[in-house]
């Protein structure tokens, strides 16, 4: 029963399907994987890539369908058995121990129980043979997000795989280091070995891939080739129609208008001895205006998060300003009394309590500022009226979900997202700070809550973002800083920030060096 | 090779979840007649003895009251903590200081008389058990501490303290050098209910009030939604702006007031005095009371009676069969092991990982092999 029409197929998909419950997460999906190729999964959040990939990574088993690997049906019943055909995955979340090295973290996924000296001395060699530099005694908890990255690569370079999964793999990178992986990449195809590309960001797999799948609630909707279609043509593909572009409209009068939230040399030791410290950071968010605040994952913007929410307090109460008043000895509930909103990096279990109804989400942020409404005397909950909220958030954010109130860990990650900003954008707040905005979030919807969070912030509000999405930050931001190592560059008006100057100002560059150019430029 | 792992399962279902409570019941009844039978014992004709003939009569009925009383009004409480995700083990230390501190009025001032005294010694008592169980709770906020282990470890104190008292400083002077203190006077006793019917007094009444207004707590409540968001996601309770330490105290200082609302309440009401010994585990079995009855302060009020009606078959196999009365503690125990179980086999599975690793690779085998075959 082999692939009989093409005998290069390394990795032939016919009719697989899985179905959990009433959903049908993947339906009859074909695919086919050429020897030597980068093929690109593109579709939106939900449309069943992770199931797709974690069917042929052998952690789920498909209801019905066939898996040929070189022209011979297998059935991939456990990673470890997809791991011997000769697949490799490396996951957008890392599975890495902070207080090991390099070599220890990659010695626990061999299994073999081959010497870690060998270990390591195989992994440096084949790092510094792709041009993935990495030390393998290094401990894990001290090395960047991308480091951390290649020691994923490396371990799965090292049981040479035949076929590579990469799940997402340039949205923790800066421009420059995505550039990097791009050439392992292509050696690797050079190479003969096949790669499975997963990302959204359309551009690079125009630029990368030599073939696509795209596909849409479980199904595929078309194969092509990237290089041949437009990035608008392609998410048109993903989305099944238009994606409303994001207008900005200028921001008028920005520069006399009131600092509503104002942070003054905000300093923080670390909390623990992963975390990263702060590092006098000064930073003005005017009424009207969208600030931008870019960096790769792990430099410290959990942390600064963390401390403008009041979720950890500050020793100087004038180090983060709200509305004119010093906040920064206050807690999170008075801040948000003073007209501040937060909407933090995890949805679940910080953003909202998986196993809570939405409506009961809704209470958990807006318990304090909507007493009036939601709390009847004697601290009674009144459930009909944050139900009748957060059905109202629901239809204005276009929630899907598939009970009237659902627990939150039952919503899709996107769904779940337009919900908690959308409980935060129903208040009007006057200062709001989001972490990541749209992680996660598909295509169309993203757009919705990055053209809201303009217009809120044209509406009169202070709107902070921290994100790694270069392009989200470029769509919506009126100025754009960069968090890096825990230090906070000046904002770079959006007319002068450049994609090269940002990045540079991710991977270090000095934060005179953006000085000088915002002076000269 | 081979390891036993507990996968999560996706989804739990709501059918077995409630369902739980009544399989574990079913299986300690197995497990029981098992017990009996290696015992020598017809299990048919011990269950009779044990679960039947304790509630056969309307007298009976009341003792199980008075035996299910403390039980609920611990549990309750207890419920709050394990919602919250705080662990106080020392509810029978606490119930002990309840008793004594609500005790402390009728021994110190035994001339001390009127409608006052009552709800002056239930006070006492509540005071009493809430401030024993703020103890572990200033620890854990302060220093970090395990409550488990601190709650625990206080009762012991609980237990030697009442013994020092009732041997020492408050022994009752005419009482022939017994170790307990004078008999309380009328005012100081709990009245019952019915008194014509049988002995069960005001207590249950408190158990009962005390479930129906933590159920409102819980469920109806700001308060109560605070429990269950820092119980379940910490996190997110601290991006809600619930504060953890508070509810640590929160949590002891209600639960511990419960508990020595139960401790005054048995002294006062179903002893009359001060003894060495004034509680037969009540606030251990209150534990396996709050998992029975699901944390949820109505389901508990029904786990408070079945466990009280251990107790009663234990005595009543004691003096009918000659089986020790120890065998309610085993029957408590295997309640709780069975509960837990349940539950833990509703939320995960179990998986042999030796095992699936080596089908995986058979199976890699066989499918050239079933190709050949072809």
């Amino acid at each position: 029963m082999s692939a009989d029409h093409d005998g290069a197929n390394l990795l032939e998909v016919r009719g697989l399907t899985k179905i959990f419950g009433t959903l049908t997460a993947c339906d009859h999906i074909d695919l086919n994987i050429a020897k030597g190729e980068i093929h690109a999964l593109l579709g939106e959040n939900g449309a069943g890539k992770s199931t797709l990939v974690k069917m042929l990574f052998g952690s789920l088993e498909a209801n019905s369908g066939e898996i040929f690997w070189n022209g011979e049906a297998v059935r991939i019943t456990s990673p470890g058995m997809a791991k011997k055909l000769g697949i490799g995955m490396v996951f957008q979340h890392f599975s890495l121990f902070e207080a090991l090295t390099a070599a220890e973290n990659i010695a626990l996924s061999l299994d073999d129980g081959s010497p870690i000296s060998s270990i390591a001395a195989k992994a440096r060699a084949l790092s510094f043979s792709y041009g993935l530099p990495l030390d393998p005694d290094s401990l894990v908890g001290d090395l960047s997000v991308g480091e951390r990255q290649r020691i994923e690569i490396i371990r799965c370079l090292l049981q040479t795989p035949q076929l590579i999964i990469l799940d997402e793999p340039t949205s923790v990178l800066t421009p420059q280091e995505a550039d990097k992986l791009f050439e392992t990449l292509e050696r690797l195809r050079s190479e003969g070995k096949s790669i499975l590309y997963i990302s959204h960001r359309l551009e690079e797999v125009k630029r990368i891939c030599d073939r696509a799948t795209v596909l849409r609630h479980g199904k595929v909707v078309g194969h092509c080739n990237p290089r041949e279609e437009t990035a608008s043509s392609l998410a048109r593909m993903m989305v099944g129609n238009e994606v409303k572009a994001v207008v900005r409209a200028p921001a008028d009068g920005i520069e006399t208008a009131q600092p509503l939230l104002e942070i003054r040399a905000l300093s923080r030791k670390p909390a623990t001895p992963f975390s990263i410290p702060l590092k006098n950071i000064n930073l003005n968010v005017r009424a009207g205006e969208v600030i931008g605040i870019a960096g790769v994952a792990g430099n410290g913007q959990g942390e600064f998060f963390e401390s403008v929410s009041g979720e950890v307090l500050q020793q100087d109460a004038a180090s983060v300003r709200i509305r004119g008043k010093d906040a920064g000895a206050l807690s999170i509930t008075v801040r948000r009394l003073m007209g501040a909103a937060f909407v933090p990096e995890e949805r679940l279990g910080h953003g909202a309590a998986p196993r809570m109804k939405l409506s009961e989400n809704l209470l958990l942020s807006r318990h304090a500022t909507d007493g009036k409404v939601f709390v009847g005397t004697g601290g009674a909950v009144k459930s009909g009226a944050v139900y009748a909220a957060a059905q109202r958030i629901i239809v204005a954010m276009d929630v899907r979900k598939s009970a009237p109130d659902p627990e939150a860990a039952a919503l899709s990650g996107g769904n779940l997202q337009k919900f908690i900003v959308g409980r935060e954008l129903d208040r009007s707040p006057a200062v709001m700070v989001v972490n990541q905005p749209t992680w996660g979030v598909d295509a169309g919807a993203a757009a919705h809550i990055r053209q809201a969070l303009i217009e809120l912030a044209r509406s009169g509000s202070a709107v902070l973002v921290i994100s790694q999405d270069l392009d989200e930050l470029f769509e919506i931001s009126d100025a754009i800083a960069v968090m890096h190592n825990g230090e906070l560059s000046k904002p770079l008006p959006i007319a002068e920030a450049t994609f090269e100057k940002i990045g540079l100002l991710m991977g270090g560059a000095e934060p005179g060096h953006a000085e000088h150019t915002l002076e000269t430029a | 090779m081979m390891r036993l792992e507990l996968v999560k399962r996706p989804q739990r279902s709501m059918l077995f979840s409630a369902l739980s409570p009544f399989i574990a019941f079913g299986l300690t009844m197995i497990a029981g007649a098992i017990l009996f039978a290696l015992l020598g014992v017809n299990p048919l004709n011990a269950f009779e003895i044990y679960f039947i003939e304790p509630i056969s009569q309307v007298w009976q009925l009341h003792e199980l009251a008075i035996k299910a009383a403390p039980l609920i009004l611990i549990a309750v409480g207890l419920s709050v903590c394990y919602k919250a995700n705080i662990w106080n083990i020392g509810a029978e230390g606490q119930f002990i200081l309840g008793g004594i501190f609500g005790s402390a009025i009728p021994v110190l001032f035994p001339g001390f008389e009127g409608p006052l005294v009552l709800p002056l010694m239930l006070l006492f008592g509540m005071v009493g058990g809430a401030a024993y169980a703020a103890i572990p709770a200033l620890l854990k906020t302060r220093f970090g501490t395990n409550e488990i282990l601190t709650s625990l470890m206080l009762v012991y104190v609980a237990q030697l303290f009442l013994d020092w008292l009732v041997r020492g400083p408050w022994r009752d002077p005419q009482g022939h050098g017994f170790p307990q203190t004078i008999q309380f006077n009328d005012s100081a006793v709990l009245p019952e209910l019915m008194p014509d019917a049988g002995r069960a007094n005001w207590g249950f009444v408190f158990a009962l009030v005390a479930a129906v207004l933590i159920w409102v707590l819980m469920s109806r409540l700001l308060k109560g939604f605070e429990v269950r968001v820092l119980g379940s996601s910490p996190r997110a309770g601290r991006f809600a702006g619930f504060g953890l330490n508070r509810m640590v105290f929160f949590a002891f200082l209600l639960s511990g007031a419960l508990a020595g609302l139960a401790g005054i309440s048995e002294v006062s009401g179903a002893i009359g005095q001060l003894q060495p010994v004034i509680s037969p585990g009540y606030g251990f079995t209150a534990i396996i009371v709050a998992f029975l009855g699901r944390l949820n302060p109505l389901g508990i009020v029904a786990a408070g009676l079945v466990l009280a009606l251990t107790y009663l078959g234990g005595e009543a196999v004691q003096s009918a069969l000659g089986i020790s009365d120890k065998v309610a503690r085993v029957f408590q125990g295997m309640l709780l092991f069975f509960v837990l179980g349940c539950d833990t086999l509703i939320h995960y599975r179990i998986r042999l990982v030796g095992m699936a690793l080596a089908k995986g690779a058979a199976k890699l085998d066989a499918a050239p092999k079933l190709k050949e075959a072809r």
